[in-house]
């Protein structure tokens, strides 16, 4: 609890304005704590007369910490292939443990994972502990729970990642609780604090609107998911060795009270404009529906999906569930790539927020390059197709 | 302003507000472009019990006032006065039987009204008697214990989507004013159909038909009140509605107001937001002045109606005429604050200019309208 | 059916800026709303309700004002409001809140069937569904988007993937944590309005559900905020020059961080 020592208090408002949560009032003189306040402690801080304490701090260190080391990622395979957020987490694995300098673990389940693991040591692990069994095909998150918690209560890591995906973001928290671990969601960058080791953990909150970053000082093991697409992979090395440990779970361990009747893979035409990280837009400028085959092809390229204007979809080229602006969707992913699109406000008002945004236009005066990261000047017949070539090139490197 | 509304009229506002947020404002595009009725829409109004507002309690209602009506409408308005017209024609449709039907016929016609699983509508226009309803064509006939109408009905709304249909016919042309009467025409009687839906230049979310009566056979008592107090009623029931047509005009100038003025401070030219120039500025805070007046009027209105419900004529013309006049002038300047952009379909000012016109026309035209108000002074004058 | 739902208030994300100067929640004219995944979670607990009968009690844990959340869950067709509020649960983070509302759980003496929102929209965890069910020892699914069938024993439903979903079946008891695409939650009736201005909220302390004082609030939780600041200012807005392959080269460039 936040206290307020009434002698002290000097009523300066100083906590009042440094207080993110809008928590703490200075009222007839003395500082007043409300039912906002989360104890961030950082009033206690700026507090010039020390009239501010945060009583009943964190609790003691729970174990030992020397008993807990190296890092671990869960690596997700689902219908018979790796999730590609699996090799990202090994790459951002590989600093921490390096910067720990402890061994890198990975953690697979499922059933015929085939050369899953051998790939999990080419990409950075040097040691995978490999479930696989036919009981554990399709995801369920009690099954996956005790074989995960079970390994993690016998090896005592330090640090575990998980993609922060369907299956990540829905066992892990389980976990995280069975064990009294500390977890934070969706990381977006991930450090190591050089006093104490510490796993330094950063993620949006409110929407993207803030960032914060999250420690956890008194327990163990530290637990983080990362968004696909944020970390990067190590490059495969054929040549790196590692060990594999096979795990034959428990019967207890694969029974699941949830039923999985059936597994249903959806097509891509489907995708919700709305839930892509990254879009490919166009507009007039494609001159007709063919264009869109272009757009098409950039989108697959980059992994995104579709979006268009609303001339576009007026002139029939595309269906209105892919229209973006003031009569189709609000869209706000990371990367918004408009095509042929002059930038009309009424549709850079349904997509103003993204992270990044790219224009790709033959006149330089189009007002699309106003609202652009970068603009690209040039005939989107030309630029689209090089630009295609050119990713891959990279890819392929 | 604060008008001081009940904890009650708070709640209907709120739940109105929602409704015409998350449900209308997301649709109405498609629905004017496509001529579609808002039967989904007007579901979830029925759920949320909107449509038992201004219906008594004893029959499934909230008992309500001319206010609550007022009210409830001024947000849909906002949203769309296509919706709006389709929402108030169902409570036109059912004041007739609310204010002279007899107990029995209230039992029947009311509770599915209130609760929205039936709409109603009004049947007074004809071709040949809009404004001047002694011009009425449609014959009622006893033909032993069943009435026989024949006539048909022009721009009626709800034509084709309602159920429970209010119509007047004359009973004996001899008597004048007291030669009409009023029935309750059902979908499914004999000899009844509603022509093609019109096509209109506006409220295009709404479903406006002829009403077609060609020997029309339906029981005795499906007379509405007395004989011979047709007209009575009829002016007794647009007396009760006009508020509420005023209020879709408090609700589509607001939205109007709210469009222009967000555009304004974001749109530049010459290196500022038009909002800065002194000429918009004016032009907006004249729609904000009228705006607020109307509100004013027709809340006032309102109030007199719910404290004297027999004086209700004069001011019910009035807040009428004040209220979408003004809607007319707010939604034409938003159109011209928005220029090019406002004329086109992409933003929601076209449409509302379009819907803007028929609130001077339809439940009497406001030259109708100033008639009466003239006619009410002429009264009080005398009398003192 | 004996159903709870729960329910968090939340700042409207949207209004939500951090003051780049001062690094402060810029508030002002921050609404308060009920977490907007909560809003489908309470109406698919009430249309369980409906077909099956029974009660909906829905549960919030925030200060006193969260009583307006629970109100407007009775609006919208809940029973029974139960909020659980205590100074000593601030700085509570996703564990700590599991333990609290499992702890209110056990209380109000368990359910058959548990909704939650995916996720609050101030924290985007999605960890506290999951965490309650594990500390209640009931299975959970998350991102629930569609219900199939509920009858008086088991549920049927369809869990949302990365690649499509899965079509599942359980028995109750279950917590089950749902998507938006799950339903279309209702507006609130006049009526229900009424009911909810007249409602009585139960109010419970860290006392009345017998919470261990060390595994609420900031002493029970594991994770701790240290610093929060604003997300990295836009890329300055920058036209590419040179030839169009020369552009291209540099547009594939600054296109790495998605490339990966």
């Amino acid at each position: 609890m936040l206290l307020v020592d009434n002698e002290l208090c000097i009523g300066c408002g100083l906590c009042e304005d440094n207080c993110a949560f809008g928590a703490i009032e200075v009222v007839d003189g003395i500082a007043v704590v409300g039912d906002a306040c989360t104890l961030c402690g950082s009033c206690v801080d700026v507090c010039e007369v020390e009239a501010l304490t945060i009583e009943g701090g964190p609790k003691g260190p729970q174990a030992d910490f020397a008993e807990w080391s190296g890092v671990w990622v869960y690596s997700e395979f689902r219908n018979g292939m790796l999730a590609p957020v699996s090799l990202e987490l090994l790459g951002a694995g590989r600093k921490l443990a390096d910067a720990r300098n402890v061994p890198l673990g990975a953690v697979l389940i499922g059933a015929g994972t085939g050369d899953s693991a051998e790939k999990l040591i080419a990409h950075g692990a040097d040691r995978v502990f490999r479930a696989d069994h036919q009981e554990l095909a399709s995801f369920g998150d009690e099954s996956y729970g005790a074989i995960l918690s079970g390994l993690i209560r016998q090896h005592k890591p330090e640090i575990i990642l998980a993609g922060a995906t369907a299956i990540g973001r829905s066992f892990i928290p389980a976990v995280a609780n069975e064990l009294g671990a500390g977890l934070t969601a969706d990381c977006t960058r991930l450090d190591i604090r050089e006093d104490d080791g510490a796993l330094l953990q950063t993620r949006p909150a409110f929407g993207g609107n803030i960032m914060a970053t999250i420690v956890c000082p008194n327990s163990r093991p530290q637990m983080a998911t990362v968004r696909p697409k944020v970390m990067k992979e190590l490059d495969f090395d054929g040549g790196r060795t590692g060990e594999i440990i096979e795990i034959q779970p428990e019967p207890d361990q694969l029974a699941s009270r949830v039923r999985i009747l059936e597994t249903v893979v959806s097509e891509n035409e489907n995708v919700n404009i709305q839930e892509s990280d990254i879009l490919v837009s166009g507009g007039r400028g494609l001159d007709d529906e063919k264009g869109f085959e272009l757009i098409r092809r950039l989108a697959d390229c980059l992994g995104g999906s579709v979006a268009a204007t609303r001339a576009a979809v007026d002139a029939g080229w595309i269906g209105y569930p892919h229209q973006v602006g003031q009569t189709g969707k609000t869209v706000a992913p990371k990367l918004y790539v408009a095509c042929g699109i002059s930038g009309a406000i009424q549709h850079v008002a349904g997509m103003q927020s993204t992270e990044t945004i790219v224009a790709i236009n033959r006149d330089k005066d189009a007002p699309i390059f106003n609202v652009a990261d970068f603009g690209l000047v040039g005939d989107l017949f030309e630029v689209v197709p090089k630009l295609i070539d050119q990713i891959e090139k990279r890819r392929k490197q | 302003m604060d008008y001081f509304l009940t904890e009650e009229q708070e709640m209907i506002v709120d739940i109105a507000r929602q409704i015409t947020d998350e449900r209308i404002i997301p649709q109405r595009a498609e629905l004017d472009e496509k001529d579609e009725f808002p039967r989904d829409i007007l579901a979830d109004m029925a759920q949320a019990d909107l449509f038992g507002v201004p219906l008594p309690e004893e029959y499934g209602g909230f008992g309500g006032g001319c206010l609550d009506i007022v009210l409830a409408l001024e947000q849909l308005g906002r949203g769309c006065i296509g919706v709006g017209t389709a929402f108030a024609a169902s409570a036109l449709g059912i004041y007739p039987i609310m204010i002279s039907g007899s107990s029995e016929m209230k039992e029947k016609y009311l509770p599915s009204v209130a609760v929205g699983e039936k709409y109603a509508a009004f049947g007074l226009t004809e071709a040949n008697a809009g404004s001047d309803a002694s011009g009425i064509q449609t014959t009622a006939v006893l033909d032993g214990d069943e009435w026989v109408l024949n006539g048909t009905k022009q721009w009626i709304t709800n034509g084709g989507e309602a159920e429970i249909y209010t119509v007047i016919a004359i009973t004996d042309r001899s008597k004048g004013a007291r030669g009409a009467s009023m029935f309750v025409v059902e979908t499914g009687d004999e000899g009844f159909s509603c022509g093609p839906k019109e096509k209109k230049m506006g409220i295009r979310a709404s479903s406006t038909t002829e009403l077609i009566m060609k020997d029309c056979r339906i029981p005795q008592d499906r007379l509405i009140g007395r004989k011979g107090t047709g007209f009575i009623t009829v002016m007794k029931t647009l007396d009760s509605s006009r508020p509420g047509i005023a209020a879709l005009g408090l609700g589509l100038a607001q939205a109007c107001l709210d469009e222009a003025v967000t555009y304004a401070k974001q749109r530049e030219q010459f290196g500022k937001p038009i909002m800065a120039f002194q000429a918009v500025q004016h032009m907006l805070a004249d729609m904000a002045i009228e705006l607020e007046a109307a509100r004013a009027l027709v809340y006032g209105a309102a109030r007199h109606i719910d404290a004297h419900p027999k004086d209700m004529s004069k001011v019910s013309s009035m807040c009428k005429v004040f209220a979408t006049d003004m809607a007319m002038k707010v939604s034409t300047n938003a159109v011209q604050v928005m220029g090019g952009y406002g004329y086109m379909r992409e933003y929601p000012v076209e449409k509302m200019m379009r819907d803007a016109k028929i609130l001077q026309i339809y439940e009497g035209t406001n030259q109708i309208q100033r008639n009466v108000v003239g006619q009410e002074l002429n009264k009080e004058y005398t009398r003192a | 059916m004996k159903i709870l739902v729960c329910i968090k208030q939340v700042p409207d994300a949207k209004d939500v800026r951090l003051d780049p100067e001062t690094n402060t929640l810029a508030r002002e004219g921050v609404q308060s709303i009920m977490n907007p995944y909560d809003q489908h979670a309470l109406e698919e607990a009430v249309r369980v309700k409906e077909s099956l009968g029974g009660e909906v009690t829905a549960l919030s844990m925030g200060p006193p004002q969260a009583e307006d959340v629970l109100r407007q869950a009775i609006s919208c067709g809940a029973d029974h409001g139960v909020l659980v509020s205590d100074r000593s649960f601030a700085g509570a983070d996703t564990w700590a809140t599991s333990y609290t509302l499992a702890k209110t759980v056990e209380k109000l003496g368990g359910f058959d069937l548990i909704f939650c929102g995916k996720q609050a929209i101030d924290g985007d965890t999605a960890q506290v569904g999951p965490g309650l069910a594990m500390r209640l020892g009931v299975p959970f699914v998350t991102c629930v988007q569609k219900v199939r069938e509920v009858n008086p024993t088991t549920l049927t439903g369809e869990r949302m993937m990365d690649d499509g979903y899965d079509v599942f079946g359980v028995d109750y008891p279950v917590l089950l944590t749902v998507v938006k695409d799950v339903n279309q939650p209702r507006v609130p009736s006049l009526k229900g309005k009424m009911k909810s201005k007249k409602a009585t909220i139960t109010t419970l302390t860290a006392d009345d559900i017998g919470a261990d004082a060390a595994c609420i609030g900031l002493p029970g939780s594991p994770t701790q905020v240290v610093d929060v600041f604003p997300p990295p200012a836009r890329g300055n807005r920058e036209v590419l020059s040179g030839t169009v392959d020369e552009q291209i080269e540099q547009l594939v460039e600054k296109l790495a961080p998605y490339l990966e």
